[in-house]
């Protein structure tokens, strides 16, 4: 396949960014998307040019490192990670832009890699139980309806890529905050804290500068794992229980 | 509380969720009405002249008809307010676009901001129009709302200004009627399809009920 | 001249810090003997952890919740991100909650046996202790695994063993486990007792006076490089199975921390000791930028075969079943297709060997489903691997539930890595290596579903207890600056090293050698060695490392985010690395575990053992690069699992 590839480059975090065109050859259908940009990286090095930046790292779906914006699709036209798409969804001749995520929230560094750590810190406002080490109980002493296993595990599976950011017009991170939010909320070891922690979160989901939740949707079509939009809903849900319980105390 | 709601996203999402609710409450009512125009004169005249005494002798003439206004108000404020600062914050969370653009989400939902600002607009032309008369074509009669709406409706703006307004309306309810059972929690996958059902038939209704009464005067069916 | 090859043999190295006595009393006994660090005291230690997977997330979360001081690292963007969050199958535990026979005893003999008698009996034993205790740490923190109809958790059976004790999450226990320890650390990043430094590497270790002091690290997005100073150092950084260039590791994780360690003093054991998994999705062409791993558990319900006759070139489902050779159930009919890993993976080579390999270039055999789908239905296939089924039709555009899948063998874990004692402790005071990066419990072969078990026990339960006892000994160390003259000397070389890799400037990509380096290791020192072939790969590596310094091309500078750069810089120590892979490899003259010698193999093609001349641990001292290394060995002692040729038969 021969594909042409419009790529946005930018310096660094201060410098002003634009498109770059430049031509791959020789791509082969069984190609991941960061095979072909290897490709690519290979080609610009042996001409002297500067290698196009990308966060990657495991590959295979998981890591939530890899984060494009394909054609104006976060991760692409299929429902996967960037790392996960491979050549064989594209047809030789295409053009394809290349973009990094945008929002205010994930400034970019350089070339098509942005700045995340937002997400990293509304965890740390509250994705987490409050459990020491050696401080657990016998894992059987509070069984786990299997439903609600299921229901956090769903929510469990978000790998913080950022592709909802990415895909929403608001710049939103509702989807990923409220993927933790649902995970430990509805686990019998999350309710110690499940008032604060959704209150916590969502404060500094606020404070990141993402925007508000119009239920657009494109949140939930962009995320490779799935996580449905009603994950917003039932954090909407957790929140306001959350406020009633505050007003009353 | 009030603090804690005014300061989030979430929390501001729900006061437009509350206050679209006691405003769409309200259409319902009102369209129902609106209705009773197609059964004559006397009879929506009448109508008219009853919402001013409702609630009497325990409320005094116009109280409970300036009890709504006032609740309506609040609730209009209220929702643009926070419709207003919400897409401030939204906008400068994406300053800059992708450069490859791409058709997004369904019409309703790309219209909400538009079609927010296209109601309020007609809110305004609309009490200024049949409430205080004071932009009403030929002379706006005190007491007399059949004459008064046929007097509307029988200049081509104010045909188009309404009908377009109401379709606005339309769309608005069916993503606005959603996303505030979303944003108040009462949504689920079990109810979704119920809730996104009932949100089209209530956008229908309601356009189809308003739209009516301009195209009963046009038709001649109102005169 | 003496060549790499001429290595010294040294004193033997002994691991002081197990107690002796009955072995289950072990761990409490070591534990009661360390010393303790007063908890008012603890805030004025810092300690530094190298990596935040499983066993650094942990191992940061734990010690900060002590009252440590932690300042910790990693080159992902995020801590959520290290490697750990790939690993699909499970956690083995001895809950014995299934009443099939399961005990610390067992999990203990059967890791044992799995790394076929070269691990540690002290360090394995107190693993199946502790795996115990792990669930219900992960359980409490709300990791999600799988759950029955009842509500209590599910288990499956994993390669190797014959009851049902891995704990798993779908195919995603590995991300569930590593986001568990990375909101503990979270908690802790917000709390204030923890310093986090994402995207930022470590390049050197700081060794003042015979003591692990600090680190130097770079960070990555602006390229300064800077010194962090601590009263001790924990590498949690993994394996280095990306020396091969092709494996399921990720592709940025690398080796140089632990390598670095060990040219500043730390032996290091066993290097020869990879592990290549059976169940890998084939590659596809000279692309291939890293190979995928299907979780072993696939091998509770799939049938893996190869056509009884060389060169069919049928589709799957046209081959009869009686012209369908299951391979693992006819040589291994008691474990069948659950053989250890090292087993299945040769088998896998030696069918493909005798041409009866499947797929572009007969690199392959089948996973077929077929059975499992007749015998539970779609659905039940469905809910257990649907998320791998998936991935492997959108990796091979091949529908698994209709067409048997493909996979072959490739370099997944290393066994090896950075000598410890009982104590987690490398030969450098202070320093310590914990998960993948040091080389304790797994001897030849890692059993699945252990080295989540492992990690976690070295970060949440063993690191956090015994480090006590070497801050409690060393309570007030000198304090370290920029200005000691060793400080200067470390990062000077840290930086000349940075700045040669810039100035070279030459012809070939950074990623031509990796390619080049990896494909050597495969073909010499992958799932079969000999003596030529590592002689041969000896020879070559050294002219690579000279071509490397003579043509590297590395485009932009030092002062900026350079991935280009971040690439060199790992593969100058691979290509170090790698040198000792093979001379370890070469001179154990053996076969065992993961590693197979092509001379020590029974008539009928078997791993052949020579407990006789190689019951040790071998643990590599530097001296310098290219120059033969100093041998230390470290006998081995069963008491209480007698060494017998493996038999899954």
């Amino acid at each position: 396949m021969k594909l042409t590839l419009r790529v946005w480059r930018q310096k660094n975090a201060d410098a002003e960014g634009a498109m770059s065109t430049y031509e791959v050859d020789d791509i082969s259908p069984d190609m991941s998307f960061l095979e072909m940009l290897d490709v690519l990286n290979e080609q610009l090095i042996l001409a002297g040019e500067e290698p196009v930046a990308f966060d990657h790292d495991c590959r295979e779906g998981i890591c939530g490192a890899c984060s494009l914006v394909i054609n104006g699709d976060a991760h692409g036209p299929e429902r996967t990670t960037t790392c996960q798409l491979h050549m064989r969804s594209f047809r030789d001749g295409d053009t394809i832009d290349i973009e990094p995520w945008r929002a205010s929230a994930f400034p970019v560094i350089k070339d098509l890699v942005v700045d995340r750590s937002a997400f990293d810190r509304i965890i740390q406002a509250g994705g987490y139980i409050t459990a020491p080490t050696g401080s657990a109980p016998e894992a059987h002493a509070t069984p786990v309806p299997k439903a609600d296993a299921d229901f956090a595990f769903e929510h469990a599976e978000c790998i913080g890529c950022g592709a909802c950011v990415a895909a929403c017009p608001n710049g939103a991170a509702m989807l990923f905050t409220s993927a933790k939010v649902n995970h430990l909320n509805v686990l019998p070891q999350g309710a110690p804290e499940r008032e604060t922690r959704v209150l916590d979160m969502v404060a500094r989901m606020d404070a990141e500068g993402f925007g508000g939740c119009t239920l657009t949707g494109e949140c939930a079509t962009a995320c490779p794992k799935g996580i449905p939009l009603m994950s917003i809903t039932s954090m909407n849900k957790e929140w306001l229980r959350a406020t009633r319980k505050a007003g009353k105390r | 509380m009030a603090r804690t709601m005014w300061d989030s996203s979430v929390g501001k999402k729900t006061v437009m969720a509350v206050s679209g609710v006691i405003m769409l409450l309200y259409l319902v009512a009102h369209v129902i009405g609106n209705l009773k125009i197609f059964f004559g004169a006397g009879e929506f005249n009448h109508y008219g002249h009853w919402l001013r005494t409702v609630g009497e002798p325990f409320m005094h003439y116009e109280w409970t008809l300036w009890l709504i206004r006032v609740v309506l108000l609040a609730a209009v404020v209220a929702h643009a307010t926070s419709a207003y600062q919400l897409s401030r914050r939204d906008i400068r969370a994406r300053p800059s676009k992708y450069v490859h653009k791409k058709p997004r989400a369904g019409y309703a939902t790309r219209t909400m901001r538009w079609g927010g600002v296209i109601l309020g607009l007609f809110i305004v032309w609309h009490v200024l129009d049949l409430t205080t008369g004071t932009v009403h074509p030929g002379g706006f009669q005190e007491g007399h709302p059949y004459q008064n709406v046929v007097d509307t409706f029988s200049t081509w703006y104010g045909n188009v200004v309404y009908i377009v307004a109401m379709l606005a309306l339309g769309l608005h309810i069916r993503h606005g009627f959603w996303s505030a059972a979303q944003t108040l929690g009462v949504g689920s996958r079990r109810r979704d399809r119920a809730l996104k059902t009932l949100a089209n038939v209530l956008a229908l209704l309601l356009t189809a009920g308003f739209v009516a009464v301009p195209v009963g005067v046009m038709t001649g069916v109102v005169s | 001249m003496t060549t790499y090859a001429d290595y010294a043999t040294g004193t033997p190295v002994t691991d002081t810090k197990a107690p002796a006595g009955p072995i289950h009393e072990r761990w409490d006994k070591r534990r009661f003997e360390a010393k303790l660090v007063n908890p008012a005291n603890r805030r004025k230690h810092t300690v530094i952890v190298v990596g935040t997977g499983l066993a650094g997330g942990s191992a940061g979360a734990t010690l900060a919740e002590q009252g440590y001081r932690v300042v910790q690292f990693c080159y992902q963007d995020s801590p959520r991100r290290a490697h750990s969050i790939a690993a699909q199958g499970g956690i083995n535990a001895a809950k014995n909650y299934r009443n099939d026979g399961d005990s610390i005893h067992r999990l203990f003999y059967d890791t044992v046996k799995g790394g076929d008698f070269r691990a540690r009996e002290s360090n394995v034993h107190r693993l199946a202790q502790i795996s115990v205790e792990i669930i219900d740490q992960c359980v409490a923190q709300g990791v999600p695994f799988a759950r029955e109809y009842g509500g209590l958790l599910d288990t499956r059976s994993f390669g190797g063993v014959q009851v049902s004790r891995t704990f798993y999450a779908r195919g995603q226990t590995g991300q569930q486990l590593l986001l568990g320890a990375y909101q503990a650390l979270s908690r802790q990043i917000a709390a204030g007792n923890v310093e986090m430094h994402p995207r930022t590497e470590m390049l050197d270790l700081i060794v003042v006076d015979g003591r692990a002091r600090g680190i130097v690290a770079r960070d990555l997005i602006t390229g300064k490089i800077d010194t962090y100073f601590a009263d001790a150092v924990v590498l949690a950084s993994g394996g280095y199975g990306n020396v091969f260039y092709l494996s399921t590791n990720a592709m940025n994780s690398n080796a140089t921390a632990v390598w670095r360690a060990h040219r500043r003093g730390a032996y290091f054991a066993n290097p020869c000791f990879t592990q290549i998994h059976p169940t890998c999705i084939p590659r596809t062409g000279d692309h291939q930028s890293k190979l995928t791993l299907m979780s072993e558990s696939l091998r509770n319900d799939g049938r893996i075969w190869v056509p009884k006759a060389q060169g069919d070139t049928r589709p799957p489902n046209e081959i009869p079943e009686d012209e369908r050779d299951y391979y693992l159930e006819r040589i291994y009919p008691s474990f069948g297709n659950l053989v250890p890993r090292d087993i299945a993976s040769r088998a896998a080579k030696n069918v493909c060997d005798e041409g009866r390999g499947v797929g572009p270039g007969g690199q392959g055999v089948y996973l077929d489903f077929a059975d499992a789908i007749r015998r539970m239905g779609r659905k039940a296939v469905e809910a257990r691997y649907g998320n791998l089924f998936d991935m492997y039709q959108r990796i091979t555009d091949e529908d698994p539930y209709e067409v048997p899948m493909r996979i072959y063998p490739a370099v997944h874990y290393t066994m090896g890595g950075l000598w410890v004692d009982y104590d987690l402790q490398t030969t450098i005071p202070g320093l310590f290596a914990i998960g993948e990066a040091n080389f304790s419990d797994h001897g030849a072969n890692r059993l699945g579903a252990s080295a989540l078990m492992q990690g976690l026990a070295d970060g949440y339960f063993v690191l956090p207890a015994t480090i006590n006892d070497y801050l409690a000994r060393n309570p007030h160390q000198d304090p370290v600056t920029d200005a000691h003259p060793v400080v200067q000397e470390v990062l000077a070389e840290t930086e000349d090293r940075i700045n040669l890799l810039l100035a070279v400037d030459g012809d070939r990509t950074p990623d031509s050698f990796h390619r080049e380096l990896g494909e050597l290791m495969w073909e010499f020192c992958g799932m079969a060695r000999s003596d030529t072939g590592l002689r041969k790969a000896l020879e070559r590596i050294p002219q690579i490392r000279e071509e490397f310094w003579r043509r590297i091309k590395v485009p932009g500078s030092g002062e900026e985010f350079n991935q280009s750069l971040e690439k060199a810089n790992r593969i100058v120590d691979y290509l170090e690395l790698a040198e000792l892979m093979c001379l370890d490899a070469l001179h154990r003259t053996e076969s065992c575990g993961g590693h197979f010698r092509e001379e020590s193999q029974t008539p009928d093609g078997e791993a052949a053992r020579k407990d006789d001349a190689f019951s040790y641990a071998a643990a590599w001292e530097f001296t310098g690069t290219g120059e033969a290394p100093v041998l230390h060995r470290e006998d081995l002692v069963f008491e209480y699992v007698h060494p017998t040729q493996r038999s899954y038969a």
